[in-house]
């Protein structure tokens, strides 16, 4: 029964909140939009015992994603808005909506035949979802020993992403390099600049 | 139907629905980080519907997979808004529409 | 001896090459000279070869040089077929060939491409030994348009006059027309026999079906046709007279022209094989070009007009005796006509050296005082075409007229008419030429009256053509009794080819009372011809117009008939075939690249670079290929 009652209501708030980043005309307003999906699909993991995805989803999808894109819509501007009346391509609403309305109907289908046939793949044995172990352990455990290969090779994708990012924001190398003031005390006396104690002309 | 019991077709049905609002959404906007945001919700969608079948199929490697597309996710939003920022310096205000060099 | 039979063509194409590379240097006379010395060297290696050949037991000798060609089972070999035939021909061709290059030497004289001509005349030589020493068809084929290329360049040799020009383009066309259907008949020999070497396929000759024999027949018949200008493609040798004299003493007098009959006499086997209809239209084609021929040139005023149709008569004579079956006599008289029309064109050409470059007949007359050498020979020559006994050309004719006799008595009528004529019109040329007044600066009807004309001074030609001629003259006289009709033992010449002829030539039966009447009755109808001419040209006791009408000075109307039709609906038949090729199939080949084009151009238009069309198509893919994956799953 409170399942039910919090599958409501994460589902509505999902859903809202997914209509919203795609309806708003300000880029902010999707973001925070965003934010309320994601912590309703947190809170739907957490329905699904799945612990520590709903940790990591707050933390780092919520927390450092979509804190990212806001940084960027600071930066680019706010006040960009854009125009949701018109549309330049032609033809691409109508079928926009065909095409997603047809994956809609796919996807039902598909979710239809998994309710009255039941699912094609078997209950898995050897990875079995633990009752003893806390789903953060067997997770871990799972992680670190039959698939430590893609993780380690994730944690490479990373790097590799940051440094990506990090060359392509850089300013342009256009600018030309400021000249090298020349020392003073090769000057002539009458063109050096006079020393004078700060706290003195201060005062 | 959904709404009478909650069972895992629910959760299926939910992720369906969010994983098409994204994909309009990517279809239809035209501010970059606006549809950024919806392949995210799509990931979102998906990321639901693996955590789903993995309590439906007993198994912890739907969980793992979430982990994984989660990390992914990460890198690739950093990549992105990394292409974003870089040509929104050259051309402030610009939309997807804008870059359409790579024309036949 | 005989295996020296490699040497034959070798000199001349020897002589070609060194004429090639060092003729400028060379100059006049010493180019000249050595082209007649390879000849000529030829010549008396032919005849060492021929005297080896006879003592031989078989009288043949063959040999393959090299494999030219080799691909699957059709192997074409350079190799050499010395027989009664090949030698029979290789003995004059080098022997009136030598003579002829001689002459050359002096009636070329001041011309400022002297070498160059002997190097024509000495491929020419070569190729025409190739065509003839050859053991298969392509080799003959390869000597057949080698003679046919020198042609082109001898007959057009002063090029500088246009019309000159096109009448060595004309020969060419025209024998190409006519090497169509020599290459047919080559293809259809080896898709029946398998071969195309003499000596494979003519023993097995009778084993080919009716209809096969038959095409191979008159596909090669229609290439000797157009090579020794009979009924239809005769056109191009009147105009081949464009030439030099001698290239048309030597190529369309002795030997170009004979290359067709030599090829019917060699593939005699498989005429026989054929259906009866050939031979006999090969009889008629025969007199009838001779009889057509024979008034053409009775209203000609060009002498050497007169002996180009002349030449083309004498071929219908030798192809009348084809299709008669008397393969042998066909030969006889190549040789005899070799000697006597050779020697006519070269007095011709003595004449018109003489003369000035004088050609036409109406401006000559009463030279035989002035030029007597000329003269006596060109009379002996008169004499023998004329079929006076006892010169060589009326034992050949006659025996062609005995032998269409026995295929069918019109053909006969119709040769002796034929041969009337021929005495008829050559003796007309040598009175106009020879006696009668001296018209040399006589008006000519459609000329202007009052036009002044230079002073002629006739005078015999130097002893480089005079030699020629009395050498030449002797064998038109003499050469007839190579073969006699009356016993067995004077008949060497049929003999000497009966390996290649004698089996499925005709075989005649008359007795010795009827070849004497039939002898009497060529030599009453000779005699009769002369003495008709005589009285309408010397004595002027009878009108000349009738005898020259318009129809026959304009030959029938047919090469102008020719000139019309190409100028007008063959032109227009050139120029719709142009445009089909211009329109319908360069357009389909262009238009295949501009239909790509287009379409290209359409489908460039889904990359318009917008990325959100980009993702519609894959949502739009994505959906497709969930919906058929549909379609496979099973519930």
């Amino acid at each position: 029964m409170v399942d039910w009652g919090v599958f409501i209501v994460c589902a509505v708030i999902v859903l809202s909140g997914s209509i919203g980043v795609v309806i708003s005309r300000n880029p902010v307003h999707s973001a925070l939009s965003l934010v309320a999906t994601l912590f309703g699909v947190a809170v739907l993991f957490l329905e699904q015992d799945a612990q520590l995805l709903a940790a990591v989803q707050v933390i780092v999808y919520t927390g450092a994603i979509v804190v990212l894109i806001l940084f960027v819509i600071m930066l680019l501007g706010v006040d960009q808005e854009e125009d949701l009346g018109e549309e330049p391509l032609v033809g691409q609403r109508i079928l926009a909506g065909i095409g997603v309305a047809a994956l809609l109907a796919s996807l039902l289908l598909v979710i239809i035949g998994v309710a009255h046939h039941g699912l094609t793949g078997k209950p898995s044995s050897s990875a079995a979802l633990s009752k003893t172990q806390t789903n953060v352990a067997q997770l871990g455990h799972s992680i670190f020993t039959t698939w430590i290969f893609p993780f380690e090779i994730t944690a490479g994708l990373l790097t590799i992403a940051v440094i990506g990012a990090v060359v392509m924001a850089r300013r342009p190398d256009s600018y030309e390099p400021l000249p090298e003031p020349e020392p003073m005390t090769d000057r002539p006396e009458e063109e050096q600049a006079e020393l004078v104690d700060a706290e003195e002309a201060g005062s | 139907m959904i709404l009478a019991t909650l069972n895992d077709t629910s959760y299926l049905v939910l992720s369906a629905m969010v994983f098409c609002i994204g994909a309009f959404g990517v279809l239809i906007r035209r501010n970059p980080l606006v549809m950024l945001m919806c392949v995210e919700l799509m990931l979102n969608a998906v990321n639901l519907t693996f955590v789903t079948f993995g309590r439906m199929l007993n198994d912890i490697s739907g969980q793992v997979i979430v982990f994984f597309v989660l990390v992914v996710a990460a890198a690739e939003v950093v990549v992105g808004l990394g292409i974003i920022v870089a040509i929104a310096r050259r051309r402030p205000g610009a939309t997807a529409d804008d870059v359409s060099l790579l024309r036949g | 001896m005989v295996s020296l039979v490699w040497l034959i063509p070798a000199l001349p194409l020897l002589g070609f090459v060194i004429l090639l590379l060092l003729g400028p240097r060379l100059g006049e006379p010493a180019s000249g000279w050595l082209a007649t010395a390879m000849v000529g060297a030829a010549f008396v290696v032919s005849l060492i070869a021929f005297i080896g050949l006879h003592s031989r037991a078989a009288h043949t000798y063959t040999h393959t040089y090299f494999t030219w060609i080799s691909v699957g089972r059709f192997q074409v070999d350079f190799g050499v077929l010395f027989d009664p035939l090949s030698s029979a021909m290789i003995l004059f061709i080098t022997g009136v060939g030598a003579l002829i290059h001689l002459y050359s030497i002096g009636y070329m004289h001041g011309d400022s491409r002297y070498p160059r001509f002997f190097l024509y005349m000495n491929l020419f030589v070569f190729s025409m030994l190739v065509l003839v020493l050859g053991d298969n068809l392509l080799l003959t084929f390869l000597g057949w348009e080698g003679v046919g290329v020198c042609s082109y360049f001898l007959i057009s040799f002063w090029f500088e006059k246009p019309a000159n020009a096109t009448a060595g383009k004309k020969a060419f066309i025209t024998n190409r027309v006519g090497d169509w259907g020599f290459m047919v008949g080559i293809f259809i020999t080896w898709f029946t026999y398998g071969s195309i070497t003499y000596t494979h396929f003519l023993p097995v000759s009778q084993s080919a079906a009716t209809t096969a024999a038959t095409f191979i027949s008159v596909m090669l018949l229609i290439g000797a046709v157009g090579k020794s200008a009979q009924i239809p493609l005769y056109i191009w040798l009147p105009d081949a007279m464009a030439g030099p004299t001698p290239v048309s003493a030597l190529i369309h007098a002795a030997t170009m022209v004979t290359a067709g009959v030599y090829l019917m006499v060699r593939i005699n086997p498989v005429l026989h094989a054929a259906s009866p209809w050939v031979t006999t239209m090969i009889a008629w084609l025969g007199v009838g070009t001779a009889l057509l021929a024979a008034t053409i040139a009775i209203a000609q005023t060009d002498i050497k007009k007169v002996l180009a149709y002349s030449t083309i008569s004498q071929l219908g004579y030798m192809f009348l005796a084809v299709g008669s079956g008397g393969y042998w006599a066909a030969i006889f008289h190549m040789i005899t006509h070799a000697f006597f029309k050779a020697l006519l064109f070269l007095g011709a050409g003595s004449v018109i050296h003489g003369m000035h470059d004088e050609q036409d007949m109406r401006r000559m007359g009463a030279l035989r005082k002035l030029m007597p050498i000329t003269a006596g020979t060109f009379i002996v020559a008169w004499l023998a075409i004329s079929g006076v006994p006892p010169f060589s050309g009326f034992w050949s004719k006659d025996e062609i007229l005995t032998y269409a006799l026995h295929k069918s008595p019109a053909l006969y009528v119709v040769g002796l008419f034929t041969a009337l004529l021929t005495a008829f019109y050559m003796s007309r040329l040598v009175y106009r030429i020879f006696f009668g007044d001296a018209r040399w600066t006589d008006p000519i009807p459609g000329e202007d009256p009052a036009e002044e004309r230079p002073e002629v001074h006739p005078h015999e030609s130097p002893w480089t053509m005079t030699v020629p001629l009395v050498i030449l003259a002797f064998f038109a006289a003499v050469a007839g009794f190579i073969n006699l009709p009356f016993s067995g033992s004077t008949k060497w010449l049929e003999d000497w080819l009966s390996p290649v002829t004698g089996r499925y030539g005709a075989e005649l039966t008359y007795s010795n009372a009827t070849i004497i009447v039939l002898l009497t009755i060529s030599t009453i109808v000779a005699l009769g011809g002369i003495g008709l001419a005589y009285l309408v040209y010397l004595r002027k006791r009878i009108p000349a117009e009738p005898f020259e009408p318009e129809l026959f000075a304009k030959g029938w109307y047919y090469d102008i008939a020719i000139s019309d039709f190409m100028g007008g609906p063959g032109r227009k038949m050139a120029d719709g075939l142009a445009w089909f090729d211009r329109t319908v199939i360069d357009g389909a080949v262009n238009g295949i690249g501009s239909a790509f084009r287009g379409s290209g151009n359409v489908v460039r238009r889904v990359q318009n670079g917008y990325v959100r069309t980009y993702a519609l198509g894959m949502t739009i893919g994505a959906v497709a290929l969930l919906v058929y994956i549909f379609t496979r799953v099973q519930y």
